[in-house]
């Protein structure tokens, strides 16, 4: 990378980002394209300035932050149920999956345990917003590639999960349900076969888009062999979920890092893929939502009976002391570092979001693609900006 | 025109005749294919209904999507070449009008008897590609510019498996002229068996699957729809365009899509003539442009299906689908189309 | 599994993290400052400033720590603007907090800023900490890029959010915040702008439910 060039990228896009709108610098080589924060490809408020070679990407700079809330700054002020109801709406698709580590580092300052049943009824529900984050994420990079039909059929059949969440939790996207010591509620009757009756119909889905998809050639000669990420490289940027999977790297938070959920109890199967490219994330996410139906159906036949909230104080607060939870989220590894000093609030939570790690590599990745390759590569690693500017 | 039925009009009421003619022809498949397949066919495919509340099951839709564009503002952008800008669509809509001249709808029921006539309707069907080229160049935004550049390779590009395709049909007509395409068809036999004529489908199998998939690019439509692919360039060309001038364009598509696949039953399925009535009697010309638009309703369910169902390919594939396979399939098809036209 | 825990009179102990930090102490000798285990959570060491990067080179060459979670930085100074969610300096913006001592975390330190960084190893499947103090006058740190490519944007972030300089970074500039913003927002003078702008009612009560003994009431 010629650093005069970086330079120069680094400028246009510094000022690019005081600049309140879209506005295109010329440079002497090359055309610069600004994939503005509106855009139908990026999911949600984006911005990458890609400096072009006709249709060659010479090097491409993400922009973000029109998104930044401020999340870190803000749980500094809250109590740590209120910090629950914050951070659900980090990763806005897979809803219940965000509550989970931080609740769970809290506990392990409290020396806590919730009880069986709850840590069962957490796994489903995670694994739940785990089935409805993917089965969007596989109608939408087929849309970003030109198909529109897939979509449609990944929004309704994921209708079927979010119903199934709303019904324990009240909330489809921002159920707000997990609590220090154990879950809200328990579950309403006749939840476990209705359940089962949609993991069924969501089997069937990814057969469907199995079919439809994956085995149509053009979708094949748009991602294999596209964004090639090497599996050192993508350990030294901190990617992970799916992503690092595809590229070959068995490792999966759920069955490395048990965290006391109940993941442990049920046998399931770590996928991966040796390519590294689009295809092998899209391939391997498709797995990963087959496997959580299985794995959701066997914790709810081995669900054992029991209270839902250990015996916490009404009034929370935690000892002081630092601890770090990260747990399998859809995107990817997300954790929490909480540090706490006594208080009902927490001292600094530092949240380590998946998809902000898994951008950091977008500047190297789309070195040398062309403009339909990025939006293929950007679909294909799979980001919340929610996610990615907290 | 309509002398057979011993009433002869006069020139200025054949002018205007034909002028409704063209009008109907290339608005009728336009709003057709608007409401039937884009509205429901694809609502119904992607398991939604598509537009309910204008009109019983939202036929009254497309008066609505008119009225729309029409009372919207008319916007150029600053840095726009403002002549330039307003000329584009009706370029591309004047290739669609000069097609439609040549297009037989019944023994006596077309424009202009050419004899060239197929060769006139392949060449004026690349004015478009000046269009196209004028609306992306004059918009002053870089994902026109970039929209435009790729539809200029592309529709060139694929151009040439188109004529090829034709070459064909052709060969085996004897003719250049449209109307004696059909009669070809109409008058022919299979193996000297002439109860449905003889539609050039059967031989010409890979000329019609040349001329289905060079339409499919002509129209830019997907898989071939990267000059306008929406989740990268927004619009396209189209992207500076609003209110009456994206209908001109939008219109254009569809039509252009109807006039393509008009073509394409003429060409290969027989254009207007149905099999049991003499190819000359004078019902033809009140039944003919029915059956015609039926087979063009037929040709073009299958673009709209290929539109739905697969994603784009990227503009170096594309270009290496045209260019690597299509066109040497086509000059194979004409070699062997000569050599078994002499030997049968 | 990743710990085993062993108990032992009462005592929980964590073999596995143990040995991780024992590891990271031989190898970095008299850089490495502090350690500490919470046994079958976590585990932290703290280095010298100046072995930062040393820290980082050893983490990822020698002890084969490839996979980088984050950086950041901790500002240890107590908010003068109070930690409770219902503080006086909410409603009242002259009141003024008593001043507090600052508390360190797990591995002690001497400066107001700390920072953070978290390497995990895929084949012992631990995580550990690294923390390092950042001294108060010039507030910069050597950069862990040359060695963990993926912390570029870590390191905008702290640098924009506490304003600590990462020397040896490419490009180090505001990644969220607009380029000419005042200030660096995670800081705890910093004051949360949002409670600035509009002042926090406190804690509300919550509306009782509408009465449903007289007026119509089908249910009970």
């Amino acid at each position: 990378m010629d650093p005069t060039q970086s330079q120069q990228l680094a400028y246009i896009a510094g000022q690019a980002a005081d600049a309140r709108v879209n506005v295109e610098l010329e440079t002497d080589e090359g055309m610069v394209l600004n994939l503005g924060p509106q855009h139908p490809a990026t999911h949600g408020t984006l911005r990458i300035v890609a400096k072009l070679d006709g249709e060659l990407v010479i090097k491409a700079e993400p922009i973000m932050g029109y998104m930044h809330r401020g999340y870190e700054k803000l749980t500094e002020v809250r109590t740590y149920p209120q910090v629950t109801a914050l951070i659900n709406r980090i990763d806005w698709l897979g809803n219940f999956a965000n509550e989970v580590p931080f609740i769970l580092a809290a506990e392990r300052l409290m020396d806590v345990e919730a009880p069986p049943r709850a840590q069962h009824i957490r796994t489903i529900l995670f694994e739940l917003s785990r089935i409805s984050n993917i089965a969007l994420f596989l109608g939408d990079m087929a849309v970003q590639l030109g198909a529109v039909t897939p979509v449609f059929l990944a929004f309704r059949d994921r209708e079927h999960v979010l119903n199934q969440i709303e019904a324990v939790t009240g909330g489809r996207f921002h159920p707000n349900f997990d609590r220090i010591g154990g879950i809200k509620d328990d579950l309403p009757a006749g939840w476990i076969e209705e359940t089962h009756a949609v993991m069924v119909k969501m089997r069937k889905f990814c057969d469907e888009i199995e079919d439809l998809v994956l085995g149509n050639e053009i979708f094949q000669a748009r991602t294999r062999g596209i964004g090639v990420i090497p599996a050192d490289v993508g350990l030294e940027y901190g990617l992970s979920g799916a992503n690092i999977r595809a590229s070959g790297v068995d490792w999966d938070l759920r069955r490395d890092n048990p965290v006391g959920l109940a993941w442990d109890k049920v046998d399931w199967k770590v996928w991966t893929h040796p390519d590294g490219d689009s295809f092998a994330r899209y391939w391997v996410r498709l797995q990963e939502t087959r496997e959580a139906t299985k794995i959701v159906d066997q914790l709810l036949d081995t669900m054992p009976a029991g209270p839902i909230m250990a015996k916490v104080p009404r009034i929370i607060k935690v000892p002081a002391g630092e601890a770090y939870i990260a747990t399998e989220n859809p995107l990817g590894e997300m954790g929490y570092y909480l540090v706490s000093q006594g208080e009902l609030t927490p001292f600094r939570v530092k949240i380590r979001s998946a998809s902000f790690s898994n951008m950091s590599i977008a500047p190297w990745v789309l070195q040398g693609t062309y403009v339909p390759d990025v939006v293929t590569i950007l679909a294909s690693l799979y980001f919340i900006l929610g996610d990615i500017d907290r | 025109m309509i002398s057979t039925f011993a009433y002869e009009l006069s020139y200025w009421q054949q002018t205007v005749l034909r002028v409704v003619g063209g009008l109907v022809a290339v608005l009728l498949p336009a709003g057709s294919f608007v409401y039937l397949y884009l509205f429901k066919m694809m609502s119904f495919m992607q398991s939604r209904l598509g537009p309910m509340e204008a009109g019983p099951y939202g036929s009254l839709q497309l008066l609505a999507e008119v009225g729309k564009f029409a009372q919207k503002e008319d916007l150029i952008p600053e840095r726009a070449d403002r002549m330039v800008f307003k000329l584009a669509p009706y370029v591309v809509l004047v290739s669609t009008f000069l097609m439609v001249i040549v297009l037989p709808a019944g023994p006596d029921m077309l424009m202009s008897n050419f004899d060239v006539g197929i060769y006139l309707a392949l060449a004026v069907s690349s004015i478009s590609v000046i269009g196209i080229l004028m609306a992306g160049w004059s918009s002053a935004n870089k994902y026109s510019l970039l929209g435009s550049l790729r539809a200029t390779g592309q529709l060139i590009a694929y151009e040439l498996p188109l004529v090829l395709a034709v070459v064909g049909v052709v060969i085996q007509a004897e003719t250049l002229n449209l109307q004696g395409i059909v009669f070809a068809q109409a008058e022919g036999d299979i193996f000297g068996w002439g109860g449905i004529g003889n539609p050039f489908i059967f031989t010409q199998f890979i000329g019609f699957a040349l001329f289905m998939v060079a339409i499919q690019a002509e129209l830019t439509q997907p898989p071939f729809d990267m000059p306008v692919a929406e989740s990268e360039l927004v619009t396209g060309y189209l992207t500076e365009y609003s209110g009456m001038r994206f209908l001109m364009f939008f219109i254009g598509e569809f039509a252009t899509a109807g006039v393509f696949s008009a073509m394409a039953a003429v060409l290969f399925l027989g254009g207007w003539y149905v099999p049991g009535i003499d190819p000359n009697s004078d019902w033809f010309n009140l039944l003919g442009p029915a059956v015609l638009f039926g087979k063009m309703m037929l040709v073009s369910f299958f673009i709209f299906w290929f539109r739905i169902s697969y994603p784009r390919l990227r503009e170096d594939q594309l270009q290496r689908l045209a260019w690597k396979v299509l066109i040497p399939i086509a000059l194979v098809n004409i070699v062997a189309t000569a050599v078994l036209k002499v030997v049968f | 599994m990743s710990s085993a825990d062993t108990e032992t009179e009462g005592v929980t102990t964590d073999a596995a993290r143990e040995a991780a930090v024992a590891e990271f102490a031989e190898a970095l000798g008299d850089v490495c400052l502090e350690t500490h285990v919470f046994p079958g959570v976590d585990c932290w060491i703290r280095v010298a400033t100046d072995g930062w990067l040393q820290a980082a080179q050893v983490a990822r060459h020698e002890l084969n720590y490839r996979y980088i979670d984050f950086v950041s930085v901790i500002d240890w100074m107590p908010s003068p603007y109070g930690r409770d969610m219902d503080t006086e300096q909410d409603r009242d913006p002259n009141a003024v907090a008593d001043v507090e001592a600052m508390q360190h975390g797990v591995t002690g330190g001497d400066t107001r800023m700390q920072a953070i960084g978290r390497v995990h190893s895929l084949i012992t499947n631990i995580g550990v900490n690294i923390k390092c103090d950042i001294p108060d006058d010039t507030l910069t740190l050597d950069s862990w890029i040359s060695v963990f490519g993926g912390v570029n944007w870590h390191e905008r972030e702290a640098y924009e959010m506490f304003g600590v300089a990462f020397t040896g970074h490419p490009g180090l500039r505001h990644l969220y915040l607009p380029g000419d913003f005042e200030g660096n927002p995670m800081r705890k003078d910093f004051p949360l702008l949002a409670r600035r702008v509009k002042p926090w009612p406190g804690i509300v009560d919550v509306e009782p439910m509408p009465d449903t003994g007289d007026d119509g009431g089908g249910e009970s």
